[in-house]
């Protein structure tokens, strides 16, 4: 790489890089490091898909580190039928779905209200909802159990006839939970939409919600495909709300719901890799195929806009 | 408050207390009510279903003094912590710094160091157990040993906590490595001219505009060692040495005997470590935007 040549390629868009020798040995060793370290990274992913393909009792002769003698995806056929993984696949959709959508719409309108308009009191506003969104779950775990207990809900909504142990119930809780992060994002990413629009639809006499769902929200467009790719993978992944909100274990989400290939007294770790890699193929092919859209969601909220 | 004469119309003040009554109500009930009524039941016995008792800070005192399983999970959180903020996060930063630059196959290696943030930490967990078990596990096939990773108290936090800086390195490194492509090249170049070789550079000139960056990086971390769960509930539900602050609170109410009071107590310590970081957080972050 000479100095000033121009660089044809994708970098394009930032300007000539700081001039520097060309020094071709350290050049290897970035290459050998970063290789090697990005090696070390996948090797956990690689050894559960190997250890998934073959069966128990080979793994627990020869170890997990070994040439196969047999491969084969009857795992993936037990986590899938035994396991009834479509099930709680589809529990997970009737959580997330509805969970991001109210998150994004309910997130996009405060953040509208809060960057826009004066209302008063945006800013004390968006600084309890932001920190709320910081908490450890569980400073606030233990009365939620116990107020999810005590609200009923009629027998249709919830068969447990409680807002514990319903999907309403882990939504909401996705919801107020993630509901602080989006309008932060969503409020400084509207910060930097031109005012002038705004202003035209004001003398034109256009209301609150002709502002907020004709002339905003489209312009946001980039930031909610950014956050609602991020808020899938954070509430498809939770772990904690569905252990402690659903006592019944056919209701539970995919990810929660793994747990229960580990047996009372054995666990197959090879049945368990199966269903992890199941589990984790969701959120693997989201970010493969959006992967522009997650890293923008992660990074928005620290780069302000 | 309306300045420039604006005017909302019935419709309007009725569509916005609608839409931000919702938010503060879904916010203030699920979120920062909890949140205090965790403060207040500290202060009482009680099981959840019976009358509840105020007994003040008994259960502080029961936690400090009569509790073993505490001292062991605040031991562990702040290892978690010294980790993440130590080890982990530095090596974030230095991928990110390595991957900042104009590299063949930089999107290949980018990507192979996030995939595990897209993974639940449950899953991290249980992936963790092929590398570290002891009977036919990765590890131990590797080095030889017949070392008992998870099952062994005095190191199984160690490698546990190793599992958890896998998926926080990736993260650490998006995050910097967005801030590092937002820095002006002109202040590279400036410094290269005079003569700074690339770490005085990095150490002199970039990493001091990184400060936003370095804060929320800071918090980040901070939020994730207290937060960390899944990952030490999936390996063996947080026993046998992989106590942490947020399983006993757990423990409190999914476990056999509920004892709200107590387990609040615990969620209390939790809140007022996180709370000096949210605010000091938030103060930078709005203080700036003035």
């Amino acid at each position: 790489m000479t100095l000033t040549a121009p660089v044809p390629a994708r970098t394009s868009r930032r300007p000539a890089a700081p001039p520097r020798r060309p020094v071709r040995p350290l050049r290897v060793l970035l290459h050998v490091f970063l290789a090697m370290v990005a090696l070390g990274w996948l090797t956990p992913l690689a050894l559960a898909v190997y250890a998934s393909l073959r069966p128990y009792d080979e793994t627990a002769r020869l170890g997990y580190l070994s040439l196969p003698e047999h491969l084969t995806l009857d795992y993936y056929g037990e986590a899938w039928s035994q396991a009834e993984l479509p099930r709680y696949y589809l529990n997970t959709l009737v959580i997330v779905v509805p969970g991001v959508l109210i998150t994004l719409m309910l997130a996009s309108f405060t953040a509208f209200a809060i960057a826009r308009l004066r209302i008063p009191g945006r800013r004390t506003l968006l600084i309890v909802f932001t920190a709320g969104n910081l908490l450890p779950p569980q400073v606030l775990l233990t009365p939620l159990y116990t107020l999810y207990t005590m609200i009923p809900l009629p027998a249709w909504l919830s068969d447990s006839q409680a807002l514990y142990d319903s999907y309403l119930g882990l939504i909401l809780i996705h919801v107020a939970f993630q509901f602080g992060f989006c309008v932060f994002v969503i409020a400084n990413f509207m910060r930097t939409i031109p005012e002038e629009i705004n202003e035209a639809a004001l003398v034109d006499g256009a209301g609150v919600w002709r502002r907020y769902w004709q002339l905003t929200l489209p312009l946001c467009r980039p930031v909610l495909a950014a956050l609602s790719t991020l808020q899938f993978t954070w509430m498809y992944n939770d772990f904690l709300w569905a252990l402690v909100l659903m006592s019944s274990g056919d209701k539970l989400p995919v990810t929660s719901a793994l747990n229960n290939l580990r047996g009372q007294f054995f666990t197959d770790y090879n049945l368990l890799a199966a269903g992890s890699v199941l589990v984790a193929l969701p959120t693997l092919i989201v970010f493969q195929l959006l992967h522009k859209q997650f890293v923008a969601g992660l990074t928005l909220g620290s780069t302000k806009g | 408050m309306a300045v420039k004469t604006r005017r909302y119309s019935a419709r309007d003040v009725t569509i916005l207390v609608i839409g931000l009554g919702v938010a503060i109500v879904v916010n203030v009930g699920l979120i920062w009510g909890p949140t205090l009524a965790s403060v207040g039941l500290s202060g009482t016995d009680w099981n959840g279903i019976g009358p509840i008792e105020w007994i003040g800070g008994e259960n502080y005192a029961d936690l400090a003094g009569e509790y073993p399983p505490f001292w062991s999970a605040v031991r562990n959180n702040v290892l978690w912590l010294g980790f993440l903020g130590l080890i982990a996060t530095p090596f974030g930063l230095f991928c990110a710094v390595l991957l900042d630059r104009r590299l063949r196959l930089s999107r290949v290696y980018q990507s192979a160091l996030y995939m595990p943030v897209v993974l639940s930490l449950a899953v991290v967990g249980f992936i963790a157990q092929l590398v570290y078990s002891s009977d036919y596990g990765v590890l131990n096939a590797v080095t030889g040993l017949t070392v008992d990773w998870l099952g062994d108290r005095s190191i199984n936090i160690w490698v546990v906590m190793v599992a958890a800086g896998w998926r926080h390195v990736g993260y650490v490194m998006i995050i910097y490595l967005a801030g590092l492509k937002a820095v002006d090249p002109a202040l590279k170049e400036a410094a290269a001219i005079d003569g700074a070789s690339e770490s005085q550079t990095f150490f002199r000139v970039v990493f001091p505009t990184l400060r936003p960056i370095n804060v929320i990086v800071l918090v980040i971390t901070v939020i994730e060692a207290l937060r960390a769960f899944d990952i030490v509930y999936a390996i063996n539900r947080g026993r046998n040495g992989l106590e942490l602050l947020s399983v006993l609170v757990t423990e409190n109410i999914v476990g056999e005997a509920s004892r709200i009071g107590f387990g609040s107590a615990i969620a209390v310590i939790l809140l007022a470590i996180s709370l000096g970081f949210i605010v000091t957080y938030l103060s930078q972050l709005f203080r700036e935007e003035r």
